[in-house]
């Protein structure tokens, strides 16, 4: 029978709050774009933080414009990502060419810095085969749909590049929400168990399409769902490419010396809808919030960073933000002339070796399409 | 020639290939020093070792997403799920991420891994341990769903499964493990989507699967007895089912019977009926088709309740006769 009275012989409660105390969130720039952790600024040339900079603008233009585009309806599926470029470009910027990518349905422009042609991206929004045809050498999987199911796969693919010998790392991506998801914790603790080469991000972008973080989960920071697996956890400033640049790099190191995977929680915002397929975040979100999170926005603290280092200036951005818009409309144009799909198309990419039922079928629509 | 168990030869096929081929591991549950809950993998790992037969936790949805990630980064992996049963833990994987992988990525991107796993009832394994699932997949474009009913074939199967650059569904059935049959030493491969017809018969087609295929052969044994012959087609590959090999037994005989131990509602044997009705195999019926599968019931731990369930010799035999002499 269970007692009514104290008769407490371990404190869980003290050692869940031991634990809890350990994940405080590291960061490097404040809101300001000061340096409050000099210790820990990594080692970056100022063109390579130029460059960072350079692909949070564009990558904000490329936002700004595909929301535009989908109005038009001349872009399909889209989820918005302005408000995660520090998480999602500085995370990327970490990794090297031979690093595989395993990104989420958001993750389109880690993609796109990872090698993925820009006219791909939009194909892939329109849902047309050639955007998932991944060109030869570059190390990424189409956008997963269903949540966390990248994170089961990503072991596999870290244990892959393990058995081929090679120095990289399998990195993956999902928000909050993924995280309550089994995969999510299949994927960590398999990883884990074989000390996998493996990155394991969340953007924790406090929503998860409308149930906001605290609903999610009890616990106080999402990186602490890596104690249970027994790998290294870490709560970053998702708003702080510096602090994101840091962390991924710590753990890809820690991947390539062979002491396994790290999970890496990011915390950020997206000021857009979930998707543009309808979603309204006023049902859910304050304005007071919104605006909370826009006072951390990663350009604007990385800004007045690089301007205070005479490394940026508005004719600076000016450039990037008409290239970025110059490249917009070559990448639809190309999209635009890509073939029609095809219902052969379709039946040619579902087997390596046609079976005999779709060979039939496939007689019957080339008949049709030739007419 | 040489008799090994249809067990044995499930192992001599991964061995020989893993052999050849370094890309090739296997993963699954106490699949190493213990040689997986039927011990298929039984002495492996002294073999290829720890990485290349790769004991995982008890999470069935990683293994299969493990299998799919590292596949993509050109290895085959070969899953070794515990029951059948458990493939609904790893359903999202297989469904949703495996069968569409290629299609999805334009032919881009392939997944040639084999997931084999032991189904069917007759051990006393009861409801959760003991289902036959393989409608299931059927039903999904994108996966090869192969079911071997002896030794010969198990061996020969696998080998194209191996080889086979689509995810393929290989499944052993429990009661088979143990049988015995003639199997060639040296490496050989089955064609996937050709059909064997186990028993030559002019009078009534039996197409049957799995263990189903030896009940059948027993019956045939009585009923030749009475003067009934009968013939006895096992497709061996559901998907891609070989369509010609059955319509031509029932053109020969005008008379068809399908039995399963899945349960008959929605089982594959629908889809063995549909495939005669549309064809020109139709005119040529003599009687009514008929279906053995298993009641729309849990598999029973009782296991005089357990043989109820699923289609038995006699039932087979009273089927026969009821078409013969319709």
């Amino acid at each position: 029978m269970a007692s009514t009275t104290q008769n407490v012989q371990f404190d869980a409660k003290k050692a869940l709050e031991t634990v809890s105390e350990q994940f405080q969130t590291f960061q490097i720039l404040n809101e300001e774009g000061e340096v409050v952790n000099e210790a820990a600024m990594p080692n970056l040339s100022n063109e390579e933080l130029q460059e960072l900079m350079r692909r949070m603008v564009y990558t904000r233009i490329l936002d700004q414009r595909s929301i535009s585009l989908n109005r038009q309806g001349r872009l399909g599926f889209y989820a918005p990502t302005a408000g995660q470029e520090a998480s999602q470009l500085a995370s990327q910027f970490a990794l090297e060419k031979e690093d595989f990518i395993l990104p989420g349905y958001r993750d389109v422009p880690q993609m796109i810095w990872h090698g993925l042609p820009l006219h791909q991206a939009f194909l892939f929004s329109r849902g047309h085969y050639q955007g998932n045809q991944i060109p030869e050498g570059v190390n990424l999987v189409s956008p997963q749909i269903i949540i966390g199911a990248q994170y089961v796969q990503t072991a596999g693919v870290a244990l892959g590049m393990k058995k081929n010998g090679s120095k990289s790392v399998a990195v993956t991506y999902t928000g909050d929400g993924g995280t309550s998801q089994g995969d999510f914790y299949e994927g960590i603790n398999f990883a884990g168990a074989f000390k996998a080469p493996a990155i394991f991000i969340v953007q924790n972008n406090r929503f998860a399409i409308s149930t906001p973080v605290e609903k999610q989960s009890a616990v106080q920071a999402l990186a602490q769902k890596a104690v249970a697996a027994g790998i290294p956890g870490i709560q970053v400033d998702g708003m702080d490419p510096l602090a994101v640049y840091v962390a991924v790099r710590d753990a890809r190191l820690c991947a390539i010396n062979g002491e396994g995977p790290t999970l890496i929680e990011t915390l950020t915002y997206r000021y857009g809808p979930h998707t543009m397929a309808g979603d309204d975040p006023t049902r859910y979100r304050t304005s007071e919030l919104d605006n909370e999170w826009e006072k951390k926005d990663p350009l604007v603290r990385f800004r007045k960073f690089l301007e205070k280092k005479g490394l940026w200036s508005e004719e600076k951005e000016n450039e990037v933000i008409e290239s970025a818009k110059d490249d917009i409309k070559e990448a639809i144009k190309k999209a635009d002339a890509a073939p029609k799909q095809k219902v052969t198309d379709l039946m040619s990419y579902m087997f390596e070796e046609m079976p005999q039922n779709l060979k039939e079928q496939y007689e019957i629509y080339q008949a049709k399409e030739s007419k | 020639m040489r008799e090994i168990t249809y067990l044995e030869a499930i192992r001599e096929a991964m061995s020989q290939e893993m052999r050849q081929n370094e890309d090739i591991f296997i993963l699954g549950e106490d699949i190493g020093v213990y040689g997986g809950a039927f011990g298929v993998t039984r002495g492996m790992i002294e073999e290829f070792g720890p990485e290349r037969v790769r004991n995982t936790p008890i999470s069935e949805s990683a293994i299969a997403g493990a299998a799919v990630g590292a596949a993509l980064t050109g290895m085959r992996p070969i899953i070794e799920l515990q029951f059948s049963d458990f493939i609904t833990i790893a359903m999202d994987q297989i469904v949703n991420q495996a069968a569409k992988l290629r299609y999805m990525n334009g032919g881009k991107g392939k997944v040639p891994l084999v997931l084999r796993t032991p189904s069917g009832s007759g051990t006393g394994a009861a409801a959760q341990h003991s289902q036959s699932l393989e409608a299931w997949l059927v039903h999904i474009p994108g996966l090869r769903v192969i079911q071997p009913s002896n030794a010969y074939d198990a061996k020969g199967l696998l080998k194209a499964a191996m080889d086979d650059d689509n995810p393929v569904i290989f499944y052993e059935h429990k009661l088979l493990y143990k049988t015995k049959g003639d199997v060639p030493e040296e490496s050989y491969s089955i064609p996937i989507g050709k059909a064997d017809v186990k028993r030559k018969g002019k009078d009534v087609t039996i197409v049957a699967t799995a263990m189903m295929v030896h009940k059948a052969l027993e019956a045939a044994e009585e009923l030749a007895k009475e003067g009934i012959d009968v013939e006895v087609v096992d497709p061996r590959t559901l998907v891609p089912l070989d369509e010609e090999t059955i319509i031509q037994s029932v053109k020969k005989t005008g008379r068809l019977i399908v039995a399963h131990e899945a349960v008959k509602r929605g089982g594959f044997g629908g889809e063995i009926v549909s495939v005669i009705a549309e064809s020109e195999a139709f005119d040529y019926l003599d009687a009514p088709i008929k279906r053995l599968g298993g009641l729309p019931v849990p598999i029973p731990y009782n296991p005089h309740l357990e043989k109820a369930t699923v289609p038995q010799v006699a039932d087979i035999i009273e089927a026969v006769k009821e078409t013969v002499h319709f």
